[in-house]
């Protein structure tokens, strides 16, 4: 065990031991805390795993993410505006609606990503190292722009449809879970088992790892490379556009910069667990979303920032690979 | 044979673009140095104000922001997203130790250092900074760099929000001291046409809080702090410019190119990356003295991602590793931000109302007016300038002399596969 792993199972340790006093401590509020954490979590987790799918194809951190999550939540709440959605019970045009918005949103999504990388990346892919980069910026930039002219800078309110209210929350032990809560979670986990299968078991998944591992081997094996790093994005942006649907109706609260905050915790998730590694996003989303309500609840919620970049500059100090992470060769 | 015709050809070519080249430095350099010195009389004479040349200091930061993360980004190839992290803790050193805020921190002391002291003091508090951070970090693959950079870039303005008892919070440490010096310097520019430089002025005793003795304050003139930041430009320059044909510089690129190879070839690649991040730090820190003096008021709010990102669009987009070419870039990104985008509303106000949509200015139900409107576009239109340069322009607008050769190296290569492709199928 080399010194620096040495260092971080011993900062790891010390968190754990000072939690799990607290957890003794006051357990139901403990177990409370981790209910809102999971849930949060599970949303950083959708946004984490297109950051690391973009960044294990062509090793570029898109800036532009995290904005394609706010838009997705935002071109969701217009779509919410063509239904007469009831906010205070849960009827039949509700669950209409919500079938609808979300395949909607995730193409349109898909498909804008797509654009984007056809425009500000496919280009690029030759030039020097940074200028994607500036071009992803310059995107975020954009999709901010767009939802500032659409909506200005006030935040926007996401009808809230789903069941919630007395007869859509119950209480265990003095812990309260929420309709909402459980439905954010099965969700997630629907649409990361179907990505995990997506990968796994089909061909166009399995080109992109093959170009994951090495472009040129993969365009000698008859890959077409474009394609594949288009469907990364298109899947990337599915994912995320979902997720911001599921911020919007947990919520119920989004403004034009929501991405820039959400997409850099969701980056360092994706660090967290592994960068480039989709079960480590996943897991490390989970992680970041539980320490951020343990850090809000515990230690303040002013300091929650400057817990989760220690984090992200503890874990590449001391184990640059992530929790799931493999080594990977200087090219 | 077609192949061995066109070799001496091409490399005449390449030399004679090299002395080009070498001469278009020395050409942007003396226009750049001519536009600075008439700059103030021109500004003078045509707005009878000194606000533009309060701008052009305030521009000039920029400046030498931009040559200092030039020599992280452009010579040694390691990206930096949170450079304006040691931006603040240059402003932030200067403020603590030349202001009144020390006194009702727990320290209960306040010190006013001067501002020629403290201008190196955040030179090595920065530097210092970039090493402790650089040096676990160098070890690692380069994008490691840029997302531990981009994570201490956020924490540094958070600490200094949460912090108010040592930093003032949100309310920002006011009241910092202005540069002086003694009071014999007195030269021709003093008192002269409502330049407001404080004659017989009396500054503190250096290492008394009480006594004061007579001096020369830079007050709050522009004229004194355009010349101040002109001077340190003209010395960043001359530095990076040596570092830059040094040894070291070599050291820089040959990593910058290839690290293995570089290493190699005996060039300690930990001690030369963290050299590049520290010397980068350490002109931030100066940059950031500066502007904590030139402004009067450090706020968390200044050090935001988007000053990094900012600085990091005047490189990239001016050229990376070409002097001349960031500091180009940073005017010509400082001017777009601070003086295009924001003349925008009234411009289009004005023309609606020339072509007869002057109806279109009055805000309406959803509608919030013209003026607002166009205001709401700036986000987009920086955006789309950002990704309409790096598409037509990857390399930046002057490119360093060797980089462009690489480029054209690289689009040789090109062709020549290419036409070898053709050939063979």
């Amino acid at each position: 065990m080399s010194v620096p792993d040495f260092g971080f199972y011993i900062i790891c340790g010390v968190a754990a031991v000072a939690l799990a006093i607290q957890a003794i401590a006051h357990p139901t509020a403990f177990i409370q805390i981790s209910i809102f954490g999971i849930a949060d979590g599970a949303m950083y987790a959708l946004v984490a795993l297109g950051y690391t799918m973009v960044y294990g194809i062509i090793e570029l951190i898109n800036f532009a993410h995290g904005d394609v999550f706010t838009m997705g939540a935002y071109i969701g709440t217009a779509i919410l505006g063509f239904f007469a959605v009831n906010e205070n019970s849960f009827t039949t045009i509700n669950l209409v609606a919500l079938l609808l918005v979300f395949p909607v949103v995730m193409l349109i999504m898909g498909a804008i990503n797509i654009g984007i990388e056809r425009i500000a990346y496919r280009p690029l892919r030759n030039a020097p190292r940074l200028a994607p980069l500036i071009t992803a910026i310059g995107m975020s930039f954009v999709l901010e722009g767009v939802m500032f002219l659409w909506h200005g800078p006030a935040t926007v309110h996401v009808p809230d449809l789903l069941p919630h209210g007395p007869g859509f929350q119950t209480t265990i032990g003095g812990v309260f879970i929420g309709f909402k809560d459980v439905f954010v979670v099965v969700t997630a986990v629907v649409l990361v088992t179907l990505l995990a299968i997506f990968i796994n078991r089909t061909r166009l998944g399995k080109a992109m790892r093959a170009t994951a591992q090495d472009r040129d081997a993969a365009q000698l094996m008859g890959i077409d490379i474009n394609r594949t790093i288009a469907a990364t994005f298109f899947i990337g942006a599915l994912l995320a556009g979902a997720g911001g649907m599921i911020w919007g109706l947990y919520y119920n609260n989004i403004f034009y910069n929501l991405g820039f905050r959400t997409g850099l915790v969701a980056f360092t998730s994706a660090v967290l667990g592994g960068i480039g590694n989709i079960p480590g996003a996943a897991i490390g989303g989970l992680l970041i979303g539980l320490i951020s309500a343990y850090s809000d609840y515990y230690i303040g919620s002013k300091w929650t920032e400057v817990v989760i970049f220690g984090i992200l500059i503890g874990i590449l100090v001391f184990k640059p690979t992530g929790l799931l992470g493999m080594r990977v060769p200087e090219k | 044979m077609n192949s061995a015709g066109s070799k001496p050809r091409s490399l005449r070519a390449r030399l004679n673009l090299r002395t080009l080249v070498r001469g278009r430095d020395a050409r942007i350099y003396a226009v750049l140095l001519l536009i600075a010195l008439a700059f103030p009389m021109v500004a003078m004479f045509a707005t009878g104000s000194t606000a533009l040349i309060s701008q052009a200091g305030h521009a000039g930061t920029f400046v030498l922001l931009a040559i200092g993360l030039n020599v992280v980004v452009g010579f040694a190839g390691l990206l930096d997203l949170g450079y304006a992290a040691f931006f603040a803790i240059g402003a932030y050193t200067y403020a603590l130790f030349a202001s009144s805020q020390l006194g009702s921190s727990p320290l209960h002391h306040s010190y006013h250092l001067p501002f020629w002291l403290m201008i190196f003091v955040g030179m090595f508090v920065a530097a210092a900074a970039g090493v402790i951070l650089g040096f676990p970090t160098l070890r690692l693959r380069g994008d490691y760099l840029a997302i531990v950079t981009l994570g201490f870039g956020e924490i540094v303005p958070q600490l200094s929000y949460n912090l108010p008892q040592w930093t003032g919070g949100i309310n920002a440490i006011g009241g910092i001291d202005q540069p002086s010096l003694p009071a014999w310097i007195t030269g021709p520019w003093a008192g002269a046409n409502g330049i407001s430089i404080i004659q017989g002025a009396t500054c503190r005793v250096i290492g008394s809080a009480k006594s004061f003795a007579p001096c020369f304050s830079f007050g709050f003139d522009p004229i004194a702090y355009y010349v101040l930041v002109l001077i340190m430009i003209i010395a960043a320059v001359v530095l990076v410019g040596n570092l830059y044909r040094s040894r070291l510089g070599r050291a820089w690129m040959a990593i910058r190119e290839d690290e293995v190879a570089a290493a190699a070839m005996g060039i300690n690649t930990v001690t030369t990356k963290l050299l590049a991040f520290a010397i980068g730090a350490s002109f931030s820190g100066f940059a950031g003295a500066y502007y904590g003096a030139s402004i009067g008021l450090v706020s968390p709010d200044d050090f935001l991602f988007i000053v990094s990102i900012t600085v990091l669009v005047m490189v990239v987009l001016g050229g990376m590793g070409s002097i001349t070419g960031v500091i180009v870039g940073a005017l010509a990104i400082y001017f777009v931000l601070n003086t295009f985008l924001p003349s925008l509303p009234p411009t289009v106000e004005s023309l609606a109302n020339t072509v007869g949509l002057g109806s279109l200015n009055a805000s309406n139900g959803d509608w919030p007016g013209l003026a607002q409107e166009t205001q709401r576009i700036n986000f987009l239109v920086y955006g789309l300038i950002l990704v309409l340069m790096m598409l037509l322009r990857p390399q930046g607008i002057f490119p360093s002399r060797v980089r462009e050769q690489e480029f054209k190296h690289a689009a040789v290569q090109e062709d020549e596969a290419a036409i070898e492709a053709a050939h063979s199928s």
